[in-house]
């Protein structure tokens, strides 16, 4: 398989507090990623490292062959690397319909797209499949201020994608979701992710959503990779249990969330 | 293409202020171009403010508008003589460059030609928005806006300090032609009052267009969350620049258009109660259609002259009741009530 995207020696500090160091990372196409591991490990430095909103103390990122490293964020977009939010970041005063036709527009608007993305039929027409593959059809008038949590996400992802994106970066898409509509959600996003062919790595706590959706997962711990591998194997490892699923600490057999 | 509800409203106002125009009274023609004229620059601080940002500065433009329409000779010789002054041939070449441009454009239309005076005050609004734009880009709120005001009170320092173009007092221009034919008088104001129309309903025209484009679109998004616009792959600062220009540029248009119509000019225009008249118009206007400004600036002048006339001391204060008013009752601005009619009915 080609790798896609590439992280060479990583390192990140804010003053005295390392929030990665020496992470190297290969990503394969078409693949999904899940990270893990307890609050400030590093999963979302990693994430703002590579769409550029981070530079790396050290350490290059690479996309398709090209380093990235000291690109913005707009200008890592236009690769291709987009990213949802664990706040979601909308247009609170556009309605849905408007939230997304904003990303549909900049890349039907052209400019220097990398390269030329299939872009099929009109842009009012890319917006109703996303509306329809997000199950947002229902909303599609309503302000984005006016949304309930779930929904928010959703839209969220969906503004992600409107990008066309060729890796796709979540953070912690069901977090504020209810337990029952987080898999109907991350159903919904695979469905998306799936249909165009897109890579994604994402950032999880719920382990259930971690061992369903992935197939191979990047466990962090104080801003190091502890852990890489399938899901059953990382999930296992002692390390991970006692640092990240806490399950040796409490000796418990439940997915710590 | 269908057309919008929009752009039918401009063509059937342009139609009824062209007709209704020769059988009104002179006070009243004369209302409707300087409404039209503010008009003009309200629609242009409407199109930043679509950004988030508010410029307390926009008599700038509509100052510079104004003078480089009425003094674009003047401004052409006193550049050209600085150049004669230097040692340097580029320097003496590149300031002369104007009066050299002057020159052929006059002696092709005349001096004074009202369309000519128009495109100067586009070329050096827009050139200077352009310029200023990739200092302003970088800030947002109180900071623009205070940076904004002192551009426009620079600009103001500089004139009342200008004996050449008049210091405080400014001076009388009269435009002589439109498109190199010789008006007087009676065609002179005809050709004036239809100029005024023409530009303003055109500009409404555009700006509706561009507020629906892509690009158009993306200033309430830039409103909203400037991060996001930027993870979606557009640039913001980009776009508030060429938002800023624009809205320049109509400024200066509807500066131009003031000193034809009034015949006079002088720093006030820059000063900054000019600006606060243009946010006060804005507010009072809304920003529901590219209309409304034309509704806020024609309310708002009529209440200034009917108040002026009959207390001429506390007509300020006939203004600040109804900003009071409508910011309690409407919040949306004046436009909001077409909303709410559509809505009852």
């Amino acid at each position: 398989m080609a790798i896609v995207l590439e992280a060479k020696g990583l390192n990140k500090t804010f003053g005295a507090v390392t929030a990665a160091s020496d992470i190297n990372v290969a990503v394969e196409k078409d693949s999904i990623v899940g990270l893990i591991g307890s609050n400030g490990a590093g999963k979302t430095t990693f994430i703002n490292m590579v769409t550029g909103y981070l530079k790396p103390t050290s350490g290059a990122i690479v996309f398709d062959g090209r380093d990235i490293t000291a690109l913005s964020p707009r200008q890592i977009t236009r690769l291709g690397i987009c990213r949802s939010f664990q706040i979601p970041q909308l247009f609170a005063s556009l309605t849905v319909y408007e939230n997304l036709m904003t990303g549909v527009g900049v890349v039907f608007s052209g400019g220097r797209w990398s390269d030329a993305r299939p872009l099929e039929g009109t842009p009012e027409q890319a917006v109703e499949t996303m509306l329809g593959q997000f199950g947002l059809t229902a909303y599609r008038g309503k302000k984005a201020s006016m949304l309930p949590e779930g929904v928010r996400k959703l839209l969220d992802i969906a503004m992600a994608m409107a990008v066309k994106p060729k890796i796709l970066l979540l953070d912690e898409p069901t977090s504020g979701v209810s337990a029952d509509e987080k898999f109907a959600l991350m159903d919904m996003v695979m469905e998306a992710v799936r249909a165009q062919g897109v890579t994604v790595l994402f950032v999880e706590h719920d382990m259930e959503i971690v061992g369903r959706y992935t197939q191979r997962i990047l466990a962090f711990y104080e801003g190091r990779i502890i852990a890489d591998g399938d899901p059953g194997k990382v999930l296992e490892d002692p390390e991970v249990r006692r640092y990240v699923t806490g399950e040796a600490a409490i000796g418990g057999n439940h997915a710590a969330h | 293409m269908k057309l919008d509800r929009t752009t039918v409203t401009i063509a059937v106002v342009t139609v009824v202020l062209l007709v209704a125009g020769p059988f009104l009274p002179a006070w009243m023609t004369s209302l409707l171009r300087i409404s039209l004229c503010y008009g003009i620059v309200v629609l242009g601080l409407m199109v930043l403010m679509r950004t988030g940002r508010v410029s307390f500065g926009h008599g700038l433009y509509f100052c510079l508008g104004a003078y480089a329409a009425a003094a674009h000779d003047k401004l052409a010789n006193t550049l050209a003589e600085f150049g004669d002054a230097s040692s340097l041939a580029v320097v003496r070449g590149a300031l002369r460059l104007p009066k050299l441009l002057v020159d052929a454009v006059s002696g092709a239309f005349g001096p004074y030609d009202i369309a000519v005076m128009l495109v100067f005050a586009v070329v050096v609004t827009g050139l200077t928005a352009w310029i200023l734009g990739f200092l302003l880009r970088k800030y947002r709120d109180i900071f623009f806006a205070m940076l904004s005001l002192a551009f426009s009170m620079i600009l103001y320092g500089l004139l009342v300090k200008s004996s050449a173009l008049g210091s405080t007092d400014g001076f009388n221009i009269a435009a002589k032609s439109l498109a190199g034919i010789k008006l007087e008088d009676e065609s002179l104001r005809n050709a004036i009052y239809a100029t005024i129309v023409l530009v303003a309903m055109v500009a409404a025209w555009l700006v509706n267009l561009y507020l629906r484009t892509h690009r158009g679109r993306l200033a309430e998004a830039i409103r909203d969350n400037e991060l996001r616009v930027e993870y979606m792959g557009a640039s913001v600062r980009n776009t508030i620049h060429i938002n800023y220009v624009m809205s320049a540029v109509l400024a200066g248009i509807g500066g131009a258009l003031m000193a034809i119509h009034i015949g006079h000019i002088d720093p006030e225009m820059s000063y900054w109660t000019t600006s606060g008249e243009v946010v006060f118009i804005a507010i009072l206007a809304g920003t529901g259609s590219v209309l409304a400004p034309f509704l806020g600036a024609l309310i708002f002048e009529t209440i200034r002259s009917f108040a002026y006339e009959y207390s001429p001391n506390t007509w300020q204060m006939a203004l600040g009741i109804t900003m009071l008013l409508v910011i309690l009752f409407l919040p949306g601005g004046l436009w909001s009530l077409f909303g709410k009619m559509r809505k009852a009915a």
